[in-house]
């Protein structure tokens, strides 16, 4: 399939610049203004952004164990309306990712859907913080980042010896950041409205103290951690300051913590029930604000599938989670502005850099994705538009799940079409 | 905000106008339960769903004693023992009852919030949370300021629904114990400090909510002192069962440190009003004798529970409009 994506702005690691982009074999063969090509499908990108299509690195897809909510198939449909090319499942299944034959599975489901999906290995043995899962054999298979999240690894010494193990594979460990001692089990942001409502609080201390102990392993072993969806300014302060002491620490936010704070919890709703916690205002405006600065390395969703009637428990009793792929571009862009570099950064190259997504790799069959879009370069884009405005529907999602909590919200940005290894995935909005 | 026809979901934010006419209306229904026919048909023919989540015997029994007695009919599932268990969907089981055909639900449950989302899930049907989690349980905290205006307007000689909230003004009230973990705390301190009273808490620093921003209420450093300073003292469950012993050293420490012991009733003001929620932790938050003082006013709260839980479901369902 040879594509014409014509009329767009192609958004540079630095710069935007008018082209049209011809894609011959799932390779781009051209960039230009004026281009034409007779047997080309036209991608028609007016008033549209031209980039890198979107890599997620925190994406759970709950195959195996909880079909109920998600597969691997409705997960990579969400992702692809959402301007996904690629994503990273999370291991937390059932069983965990924790082994060869696992994981190949997952890989093997993967391919069978049009995006790249890549996975996460555990760190620890049925990700319960007591021994290492084999990192080597599956390091082998491709996988580049190992996590335990859901949870993360309590016990700092295991955390240590990960971090030693992994240093010579060339891997990176990615950290959900909360001290479950001093978490106890709480259900939303531990402070004055968790006190009123009788909720118990989730302290921002249970994952700022773990941030800092990560921070500490990371000098002592020289190794390199992933920091999953920091929710507080003090953890993105602890970053930054360790970034500038050349430690090799990245770190992610997810859109629900920009978007969403914790007043949300007073309606009781569990569709605002997430871990780490929607946190008070100031903290969501400071992730907000940081999103452009360069502290922040990627979005990532924290997509959370979970079947429809486990959400209408109570508060307490439901599962945390929430959705994410399909409206984390446009709520991303919202908080941005006018920042198409931003945004490609932000759910493009600074993901595909995480994940190591950036030179393909055909032992399992993935491409090089977060590029800059030149000739050469797998085909791996999306337009979107940034004028588009459009509200959320919980009966037309692509997810199997509906736990979004954007149900109802007006937005504005939206992914036109995804175009993956040169095959046109979504164009004009719709699954093809 | 006025509760005629509609729901009782929490304390917070009710205001005084809308608390006052709930005790107005209880003090005509404690009347009525003073006779020798203690019926009043006003809900004759509505269906009250008696819902409790959660073992509870006073409150349950209250509850269906004040609808019967206004008429209604009552649908009594006691869910803690029946075959709903943890985790399943509340929508679930409330989509089931309702099918019944329901004018109120009352709703005793563990979690906080799960009246609020039942409000949701069957906006046709009116709630009344009789108590959920640690968040609120608005009709306690109702018969608690029924019961003091009462006393209040005794010792006045007034009549208690002529006195609006003026009994309150300057009223001191100490609640004392486990407030973190207490809906009954946050409803009295809703009620109480609408009507004009001044709150204090006294409590181990463990017990005391992690953040109380933003509450009317100031927390007594001295116990002692406060005991001596209170016209109301509202006593706590300890909820040991539920893990609350955890945040104590032990019992006996919280006995001697936050107990009402007969030492500490000496401090009392002569006229002083002990108040307990009940079921009591003899020896634990109160010594033995304690319920058996002179200022308790314990089996009054109970009595009172009756016409104020009848003021509540008549308010809430035959004030309800019908809706097309």
């Amino acid at each position: 399939m040879n594509l014409l994506i014509r009329g767009g702005t192609v958004v540079g690691p630095d710069a935007t610049f008018r082209a049209d982009v011809l894609v011959e074999s799932g390779v781009i063969v051209a960039v230009g203004e004026g281009l034409s090509s007779p047997h080309a499908t036209v991608v028609d990108a007016t008033d549209c952004w031209v980039g890198p299509a979107f890599v997620d690195i925190h994406t759970h897809l709950r195959e195996p164990g909880r079909e109920a909510a998600e597969t691997i198939e409705t997960g990579a449909r969400a992702a692809a309306v959402g301007g996904f090319g690629a994503m990273v499942a999370m291991p937390n299944t059932e069983p965990a990712l924790d082994n060869v034959p696992l994981v190949s599975y997952v890989l093997s489901q993967g391919a069978k859907t049009p995006l790249d999906v890549a996975v996460a290995g555990a760190i620890t043995v049925g990700r319960k913080g007591e021994s290492l899962a084999p990192l080597a054999e599956l390091a082998a298979l491709g996988v580049r980042l190992f996590t335990d999240d859901g949870t993360g690894v309590q016990n700092p010494l295991v955390m240590r010896r990960a971090l030693e193990y992994a240093g010579p594979l060339g891997i990176r460990l990615a950290q959900h950041c909360e001290d479950e001692h001093l978490a106890n089990g709480g259900v939303m942001n531990e402070g004055a409205l968790s006190s009123r409502l009788g909720l118990a609080g989730r302290s921002a201390v249970a994952e700022e103290i773990m941030v800092q102990r990560d921070i500490a392993l990371v000098r002592l072993t020289g190794g390199r951690v992933h920091f999953l969806h920091l929710s507080t300014a003090r953890s993105l302060a602890m970053v930054r300051e360790a970034r500038a002491e050349g430690l090799d620490v990245t770190c992610e936010v997810a859109p629900h913590h920009f978007v969403l704070s914790e007043e949300s919890c007073s309606t009781f709703d569990p569709q605002f029930k997430v871990h780490p916690p929607l946190r008070p205002d100031a903290d969501r405006a400071a992730l907000a604000a940081a999103l452009a600065t360069g502290d922040i390395d990627a979005v990532a969703t924290d997509h959370a599938p979970h079947a429809p009637e486990l959400k209408d428990m109570a508060f307490d009793e439901a599962p945390a989670g929430m959705l994410g792929l399909e409206h984390v571009a446009s709520l991303t862009h919202e908080a941005l502005g006018v920042n198409p570099v931003a945004l490609f950064h932000l759910l493009s190259r600074g993901p595909a850099r995480i994940a190591q997504l950036r030179a393909s790799d055909h032992r399992v069959g993935l491409s090089a994705h977060g590029g800059v879009i030149m000739v050469g370069e797998d085909a791996n884009l999306v337009v979107f538009d940034p004028k588009e405005t459009w509200t959320v529907d919980r009966a037309t999602l692509q997810s199997r799940a509906t736990n979004t909590p954007y149900h109802g919200r007006a937005l504005t940005g939206r992914v036109r079409s995804t175009i993956v290894k040169g095959r046109l995935v979504v164009n004009e909005g719709v699954l093809q | 905000m006025s509760m005629r026809g509609a729901n009782l979901l929490t304390l917070e934010g009710m205001g005084r106008e809308a608390i006052l006419d709930v005790l107005d209306t209880a003090a005509s229904f404690f009347d009525v339960n003073q006779r020798t026919v203690k019926k009043v048909p006003a809900l004759k023919g509505r269906v009250v769903a008696s819902l409790f989540f959660e073992e509870s015997t006073r409150t349950r029994l209250s509850f269906e004693t004040a609808a019967k007695r206004l008429g209604a009919d009552v649908v009594s599932l006691a869910v803690a023992s029946s075959s709903v268990k943890k985790g399943e969907s509340l929508r679930d089981t409330i989509s089931t009852i309702d099918a019944l055909g329901l004018d109120a639900v009352v709703l005793r449950h563990r979690s906080s919030g799960a009246a609020v989302q039942v409000s949701r899930y069957v906006p046709h049907v009116r709630v009344i949370n009789a108590g959920d989690g640690q968040h609120q349980h608005p009709t306690q905290g109702l018969l608690d300021v029924f019961t003091v205006r009462q006393i209040l307007a005794e010792r006045h000689g007034v009549v208690a629904s002529d006195s609006g909230s003026s009994l309150f003004q300057g009223l001191r009230v100490l609640i004392v114990g486990d407030i973190r973990h207490s809906r009954v705390a946050r409803s009295d301190i809703a009620a109480y400090s609408a009507l004009g009273a001044e709150v204090r808490v006294a409590a181990p620093g463990t017990l005391l909510p992690t953040a109380l921003d933003g509450w009317p209420v100031t927390v007594a450093n001295n116990f002692e002192e406060a005991l001596a300073w209170a016209d109301v003292v509202g006593l706590l469950r300890l909820q040991h069962e539920r893990g609350s012993g955890s945040f104590v050293p032990s019992l006996s420490e919280f006995t001697s440190t936050f107990g009402l012991t007969m030492e500490r009733v000496a401090l009392l003001k002569p006229e002083a009003i002990v108040m307990h929620p009940g079921p009591m932790n003899r020896g634990v938050e109160v010594d033995s004798l304690v319920a058996d003082l002179p200022q308790s006013v314990i089996t009054r709260q109970v009595t009172n529970g009756v016409p104020v839980r009848m003021a509540v479901l008549y308010l809430s369902v035959a004030e309800k409009k019908e809706s097309l």
